[in-house]
């Protein structure tokens, strides 16, 4: 697979605030990526910085091999050829949806954009709906006429902004998975900006994790939640408790459930003082061989019970167990880890 | 909701409607008793001159305030500029100065005797350099542009901001220019407000008569006054009145079919505004002309008003002007009393006992601001005229002695005609304050055991109040700037200070009209910071 977008250590902000820095990621042909980060982290000035609506003052952006924004060089806009998708639709209001559609294809024939236009609308459903204007169509239909718009002229990189943030969650997942079937069917590559790490993992192959303008991780959506790098993502990402803890051998880690391993070995000395994450599916309850804890919350989840424990050395633990296993607040259960892999930090 | 029958307030409604036609068919009716002579005395001597005036004006006066309104909103919305924040809302001051106020400035400043011509002619020591003709079809259009640009551009800013900028973004993505999505995306989603802004404009410039008459600029309004009150013949001043009106309704058709069509709703609120950061000769040149139209408009006519105001000032402020003063406040409180009280009753009436005949009489009673005010001063004399002729033949038919002329001439006729004038002007705020009012509270206000009429007193009153303000504020400084209807109705005595600007500035002494024109723009700056704050408002929620 070849790059087709390339952002070298750019940094962009206005007026002595740097709201990016030092950014850099390369998105492979054809492949969906997101942007995930809490708000204000800085992922949609990445986004309107490839668009070309945001100067860069540092590094390049280059797409299929041409600079598109540097330091000196800032092709407009209208000549990058990049589909865009907006937070809150951009529908143009005094233009049909077919006219929406076709807004992009306006150096082809009258005949020709028509036909587009209807091949488009009959991707995302709403081929019934050609002559109605924006307004008359519900959140959702809007939001399938803005990604027919931007995909119309076929473009070889498709930007969408927190494009689901409007929705009621119910349409919400539908739509995504819609748009991410029709997505991966004309093979777009795409990058996707959302705060929503559910999103997140429906439509990114590759994620790239954005606190303050940097990037603390790109990985698989598998890998930020079992191989975090950081305790940003670590926290960020799914669900969780880190534990304190000593080093007890290059393997293993002495903490209040015990001496915990994994299948892999650490650098640091022994007697390091470090942090282990545990996630709720790490913290098994009710075995035989455990730590007695102390249940002090529980919600119930349907198929699941997620529990809140404390150890005797005082570190909260969350656990997620089938629902049949119905403890009340204030008893005690053993607890114990099944780790496949332990993620440490150092303290 | 919960039935409401009060059949007075149905009546009343319908009767406001009448107050507003009736001097409209009058004016009509004089086609009916017309003596063939003074029409064709007017087609063969004014007419063509007046319709190419008129024409002349409104092309003009409309291409203008279309550039200079949409032009500035979009700077000030869209784009980042040295003091673009206090720009923002001074660009909107122009709308507190009266045409008439800025006519005479402009003459005043730029005649032959005044301070630039002089002064070039000292600087160049000579008497031979070009100078454009100030009384001219140009200056009129740029004297009334200046002052008739803010609705123009509060329109189509707020508008700008509404629409904020994604669907510009999303045009560019798609591969327009800046100016491709400019006049592609940006002004056809603007254009029911540059619409409505640009037809005020042209309807405030068809009803203007002060700045046309300082100018010599023939049109209908100073045709209408010179048979009145140079000829003495109403008939053709009501021939006259009939055109002005027709052309009236034909632009307020125009509107209606233009806005009517382009009834979309602004489909997406976009959340972010990001401005174009103009760098290098762009800030500058924006900087510029946003300073050049706020220096023109605004600021030297304020200076120059004061420089003279402060020459008479020993002179004039005495007790003639305090008389004029209060003259002024007083016509203008009675309107802004009867007219409120009557846009409550409209706007009421209309929540209540909303039906085919109410709507439409609402409808109706609210067209008058698109009457000029000569056209309204025409009809309501003529209608007083009429009733007073009824009162005096019944008077003599049971022996009595003649009554004489009671409503022809009085106060009561001017403040009835300022009603129908400015109806509109209240009826908005109030019917938006009344919107706001959920009938639940009213309803809750009923079932607690209140009557229909003490839960208006106890309940939409009080929550009324601020809409009763602005639109008794706005109809008192309006009245107080209305130049037509008050010459033209005003009874012996009743001289206001549009009228003292008229008469001083038609004899050439700017000086001495400068303190009345002072007095009115102050006034005028109420209303409009009123504005200012409000949008100020509502640029925060964005």
């Amino acid at each position: 697979m070849s790059e087709i977008l390339e952002i070298k250590s750019i940094r962009c902000g206005y007026e002595g605030t740097i709201v990016v820095n030092d950014f850099t990621l390369s998105l492979a042909d054809t492949t969906q990526s997101c942007l995930l980060g809490p708000s204000g982290c800085g992922k949609t000035t990445v986004l309107r910085a490839i668009a070309g609506f945001e100067r860069i003052t540092r590094g390049e952006i280059i797409l299929n091999g041409r600079v598109i924004s540097s330091k000196d060089t800032q092709i407009p806009p209208e000549h990058r050829g990049i589909g865009m998708v907006f937070q809150d639709y951009a529908l143009f209001p005094h233009l049909s949806v077919a006219d929406n559609v076709a807004f992009g294809l306006r150096k082809q024939g009258k005949m020709k954009q028509r036909k587009v236009a209807e091949e488009m609308l009959e991707l995302v459903g709403l081929e019934d709906h050609a002559g109605h204007y924006p307004h008359e169509l519900s959140g959702g239909q809007q939001q399938r006429v803005a990604v027919a718009r931007a995909l119309a002229p076929k473009p070889p990189l498709l930007l969408m902004d927190e494009p689901f943030s409007n929705l009621d969650s119910d349409l919400r997942e539908r739509l995504l998975l819609d748009i991410h079937e029709i997505l991966r069917q004309r093979q777009t590559t795409t990058l996707f900006v959302t705060h929503d790490q559910e999103e997140a993992f429906i439509i990114g192959d590759h994620i790239a994790v954005m606190n303050d303008g940097y990037i603390k991780q790109w990985d698989t959506p598998y890998n930020l939640y079992h191989e975090p790098t950081n305790r940003f993502v670590a926290d960020f990402i799914g669900q969780g408790r880190l534990i304190g803890g000593v080093l007890a051998s290059h393997e293993s880690v002495q903490t209040s459930l015990g001496l915990l391993a994994g299948n892999r070995s650490y650098e640091w000395p022994p007697e390091t003082r470090v942090d282990v994450l545990l996630r709720p599916d790490d913290v098994l309850l009710g075995v035989d061989e455990g730590v007695e804890c102390l249940i002090t919350d529980r919600h119930f989840k349907g198929a699941q019970i997620m529990y809140t424990l404390r150890t005797p050395g005082g570190d909260e633990l969350l656990s997620l167990v089938p629902s049949h296993f119905d403890i009340d607040i204030g008893q005690k259960v053993k607890a114990a880890v099944d780790a496949e892999h332990l993620v440490i930090f150092r303290q | 909701m919960a039935r409401v029958n009060l059949p007075i307030l149905k009546i009343t409604t319908v009767m406001l409607a009448m107050v507003v036609v009736l001097p409209l068919l009058v004016v009509f009716s004089g086609w009916m008793q017309s003596e063939n002579l003074v029409w064709e005395h007017l087609l063969r001597t004014v007419l063509g001159d007046l319709l190419k005036n008129t024409a002349w004006l409104l092309l003009g006066v409309g291409i203008g305030v279309t550039i200079l309104g949409v032009g500035l909103a979009w700077l000030t919305t869209r784009c980042e500029f040295p003091c673009r924040r206090i720009f923002d809302w001074a660009l909107m001051l122009p709308l507190a100065v009266p045409a008439y106020v800025m006519a005479f400035v402009a003459l005043g400043l730029l005649d032959y005797t005044g301070p630039v011509q002089t002064g070039l002619r000292e600087t160049l020591g000579s008497n031979n350099f070009w100078f454009p003709e100030v009384r001219s079809t140009g200056g009129v259009i740029t004297v009334m542009t200046l002052v008739l640009y803010p609705y123009v551009y509060m329109l189509a800013r707020s508008s700008f901001i509404t629409q904020g900028n994604s669907t510009v973004e999303a045009a560019r993505s798609l591969g327009l220019s800046a100016w491709g999505a400019f006049f592609r995306v940006s002004i056809p989603t603007a254009r029911p407000a540059i619409v409505a802004g640009v037809s005020l404009a042209l309807m405030e410039a068809l009803a203007d008569f002060g700045a046309v008459a300082i100018f010599n600029y023939d049109t209908f309004t100073t045709a209408i006054y010179k048979a009145w009150f140079g000829l003495f013949n109403l008939q053709a001043a009501s021939q006259l009145a009939s055109f002005l009106l027709i052309l009236a309704v034909i632009a307020l058709t125009a509107e209606r079919q233009l806005r009517g069509k382009a009834k979309y709703h602004e489909a997406t609120r976009s959340t972010n505004v990001y401005r174009y950061h103009l760098a290098g000769w762009h800030r500058w040149g924006a900087l510029f002309i946003v300073s050049l139209i706020s220096l023109l408009a605004f600021i030297v006519p304020i200076i120059q008003l004061s420089i003279w105001a402060w020459g008479v000032l020993s002179e004039d402020m005495d007790g003639r002007y305090i008389g004029l003063l209060l003259h002024t406040l007083m016509l203008g409180g009675m309107a802004a009393g009867l007219t409120v009280i009557s846009a409550m009753v409209l706007a009421f009436t209309r929540r209540t006992h909303s039906d085919f005949l109410v709507r439409g009489s609402v409808n109706i009673a609210t067209l008058g601001y698109a009457l000029p005010g000569s056209v309204l001063a025409v009809g309501v004399m003529l209608t007083f005229t009429s009733i007073d002729n009824v009162l005096t033949t019944m008077a003599t038919l049971i022996g009595w002695q003649s009554p004489g002329q009671i409503l022809t001439g009085s106060v009561f006729a001017l403040v009835m005609a300022y009603m129908v004038r400015f109806l509109a002007v209240a009826y908005g705020p109030i019917e938006s304050g009344l919107c706001r009012i959920r009938v639940g509270i009213a309803e809750a206000a009923r079932g607690l055991g209140d009557s229909p009429l003490f839960t208006l007193w106890r309940v939409y009153l009080p929550l009324l109040r601020p809409g009763l303000f602005t639109a008794g504020l706005l109809v008192l400084v309006d009245v107080m700037k209305e130049m037509p209807a008050t010459m033209l109705l005003r009874p012996f005595g009743w001289d206001t200070l549009a009228v003292r600007i008229y008469e001083m500035t038609s004899e050439g002494e700017w000086e001495r009209a400068a303190l009345p024109a002072i007095t009115l723009i102050l006034v005028g700056l109420i209303p409009v910071i009123v504005l200012v704050r409000r949008s100020a408002i509502y640029q925060g929620r964005n």
